[in-house]
């Protein structure tokens, strides 16, 4: 009886392998390297079909075209390492930009205060219209439990709806010029102050993955949430938290959005989802969750944004370039699950 | 915990007394007393369904027991959480083990107590502290604590999931089945491990379907049978019939003297 027990418990399951696991960990860390690579070959292959690629307008274009991207990138990183999908941040650019605008255009018809003031509460409007989309995400999913694919699908079609509601689907121009000025100022005349902006912002989410509390609670949320549990960590706030960081950032690519155009569309952003999440994904951020770099978003975004501007310089007909994206992006995924099944067989 | 606070019996470190929990129209533990002392290996035993992982919930403080009494260090408490039983130095290290598969061994131990410098991450004295409490149990086959835990060998990941227990300054561990998936040179080393805790002066409650592994390595048995503790003694009162009988049925005609020659035959196998 005694050796029945002891048989059926010895060989339950092999213990894994120790060689893969290191050779994997091996790949993780080249693998931003290889982006870099890819994206350094993009650039060569565009600037070798069209010399034009490597003017200063190109640059804007495309360091601008990029900038948004990698904002909603950014959130949509840290989005995906807890194992989650945020598919309402591209909408929820076009709200916040549009109730930031009107909160301006109302303050600007009456004439109240100065344009710098009015900006002001028009960029805190925008951020916090954003907030408040992503704590409505977070909640949802966090404490109703409701899958993060339905509640962001869901508030993707609120937001846009909301965006038109503002102004019966017309965008608003009515705001201060001054907002144009910054959107548009040149260091140089190569980098632009958005971009700068971007960078910095990029730079802070890089040490909060990497670095903080809350970047490690983030992997490992996505990771093995049931441990993160164990330990103590209450998990529903941190899943709050981290939509929220995703409506903001997707609010402060709102504002820098109406920056550069000087006015507010409920249309812009609605095509960033799909680039944003390609970019995450592209940049090696496993839509498993556990497994991602702020390093990765920022190269997966430059290929999207090299994809995109390069493609029209080489004269390919602009609608072409969600179709490339979307293939990209199947199979970037498509990658990430040969690497999830590899890791399964572990 | 204040040293002044003197214990009711400086040797028992957690006592439960007439712990009875229910699911619904389902007994699962009914009035069970056991006595877990410190320094001391106590193995609970019991067939499936007898009760064992529901006794465990409640000391862990995932399930809050119906009614009875928990006394730890000769206090009464009540355990609500998992978090009140870590305040008080209960760790469990459950058979599941709840690794995070993709970070390495220091995120892993300190994960959710991660140490901070000016709100960035500590990474040297984390590495420091989780080197020496792997080193402190004699844990040397790790090549770099920067490892993922996916990597690791399961009685590694057994020995890791102990050491974060260990590194909170556990007074109590708990085990679910730590030797269930593993081979014969892991069982081993998770095995001295469990002797090891014991040797520091720690509680430790290990649960094994496994004979060889309790008579190896505990001090104490306790049986459960159908939600009640049939038996609890010293190892040397039992053999592995009597615990079959005991697991079984409930009692055995067997005598502690037979046993004892018994177990001592056992060793020698």
């Amino acid at each position: 009886m005694a050796t029945n027990l002891q048989l059926q418990s010895a060989s339950l399951t092999p213990p894994p392998s120790k060689v893969s696991g290191l050779v994997r960990r091996g790949r993780n860390s080249m693998r931003d390297l290889w982006m870099g690579g890819l994206l350094l070959i993009l650039i060569i292959a565009f600037g070798i079909k069209a010399p034009t690629f490597f003017s200063r307008a190109s640059w804007l274009n495309t360091s601008n075209t990029a900038l948004e991207v990698l904002l909603v990138a950014l959130g949509e990183t840290f989005v995906i390492c807890t194992a989650g999908i945020d598919l309402s941040v591209g909408a929820n650019l076009g709200f916040s930009a549009m109730a930031g605008a009107w909160a301006m255009s109302h303050l600007f018809s009456v004439g109240a205060g100065s344009d710098i003031g009015i900006v002001l509460v028009g960029v805190v409007a925008a951020i916090i219209t954003a907030a408040l989309v992503g704590a409505l995400n977070g909640a949802l999913i966090a404490w109703a439990n409701v899958p993060p694919f339905v509640v962001t699908l869901g508030t993707l079609g609120m937001t846009t709806g909301l965006a038109d509601l503002i102004n019966n689907g017309q965008e608003i121009s009515a705001i201060p010029t001054s907002i144009a000025h910054v959107g548009n100022l040149n260091i140089g005349g190569w980098m632009p102050i958005p971009v700068a902006f971007g960078a910095i912002i990029t730079i802070i989410c890089a040490l909060i993955l990497a670095k903080t509390r809350f970047g490690a609670h983030t992997l490992s949320l996505g990771d093995s949430r049931e441990s993160v549990i164990r330990s103590g960590i209450n998990d529903k706030r941190h899943i709050f938290k981290v939509y929220v960081l995703a409506g903001v950032l997707a609010g402060i690519a709102g504002v820098i959005v109406m920056g550069r155009l000087g006015a507010a569309s409920p249309t812009s952003g609605s095509s960033d989802n799909l680039s944003a999440i390609a970019a995450v994904v592209i940049g090696g951020t496993s839509l498993f969750g556990g497994r991602g770099t702020i390093l990765g978003t920022v190269f997966g975004t430059g290929i999207i944004a090299v994809l995109l501007t390069g493609l029209i310089v080489i004269n390919v007909p602009p609608f072409w370039q969600e179709v490339a994206v979307g293939a990209v992006l199947i199979a970037a995924v498509y990658v990430d699950q040969l690497r999830g099944k590899r890791r399964a067989k572990a | 915990m204040p040293e002044s606070q003197t214990m009711a019996n400086s040797h028992e470190l957690l006592e439960l007394y007439k712990v009875s929990k229910s699911f619904g129209p389902v007994q699962s533990l009914a009035d069970v007393d056991l006595t877990i002392p410190l320094a001391k290996v106590t193995a609970l035993v019991g067939d499936n369904g007898a009760g064992k992982s529901s006794l465990v919930k409640c000391i862990a403080g995932i399930h809050s027991a119906d009614s009875g009494e928990i006394v730890f260090e000769g206090k009464h408490i009540k355990l609500k959480s998992p978090r009140d039983a870590a305040d008080l130095g209960i760790e469990t290290v459950y058979q599941d083990l709840a690794l995070c598969d993709n970070l390495d061994i220091v995120q892993n131990m300190f994960l959710g107590r991660e140490r901070t410098r000016k709100g960035l991450l500590d990474e040297d004295s984390m590495e420091q502290s989780a080197k020496e409490t792997l080193a402190s149990l004699s844990v040397t086959t790790v090549r770099s604590i920067r490892q993922p835990v996916a990597s690791l060998s399961g009685g590694q990941r057994q020995a890791v999931a102990v050491a974060k227990a260990v590194m909170w300054n556990a007074k109590l561990v708990i085990m679910d089945e730590p030797t269930a998936a593993l081979g014969v040179a892991q069982t081993r080393m998770v095995l001295d491990l469990v002797r090891r805790l014991a040797e520091r002066g720690l509680g430790v409650l290990i649960i094994s379907h496994n004979m060889n592994d309790v008579f190896e390595v505990a001090d104490r048995i306790a049986v459960l049978r159908l939600g009640r503790m049939v038996a609890q003694e010293d190892v040397k009162a039992f053999d592995r019939q009597i615990i079959v009988d005991l697991m079984t049925t409930g009692s055995s005609t067997r005598t502690a003297a037979k046993a004892n020659s018994h177990g001592i035959e056992s060793k020698e196998n």
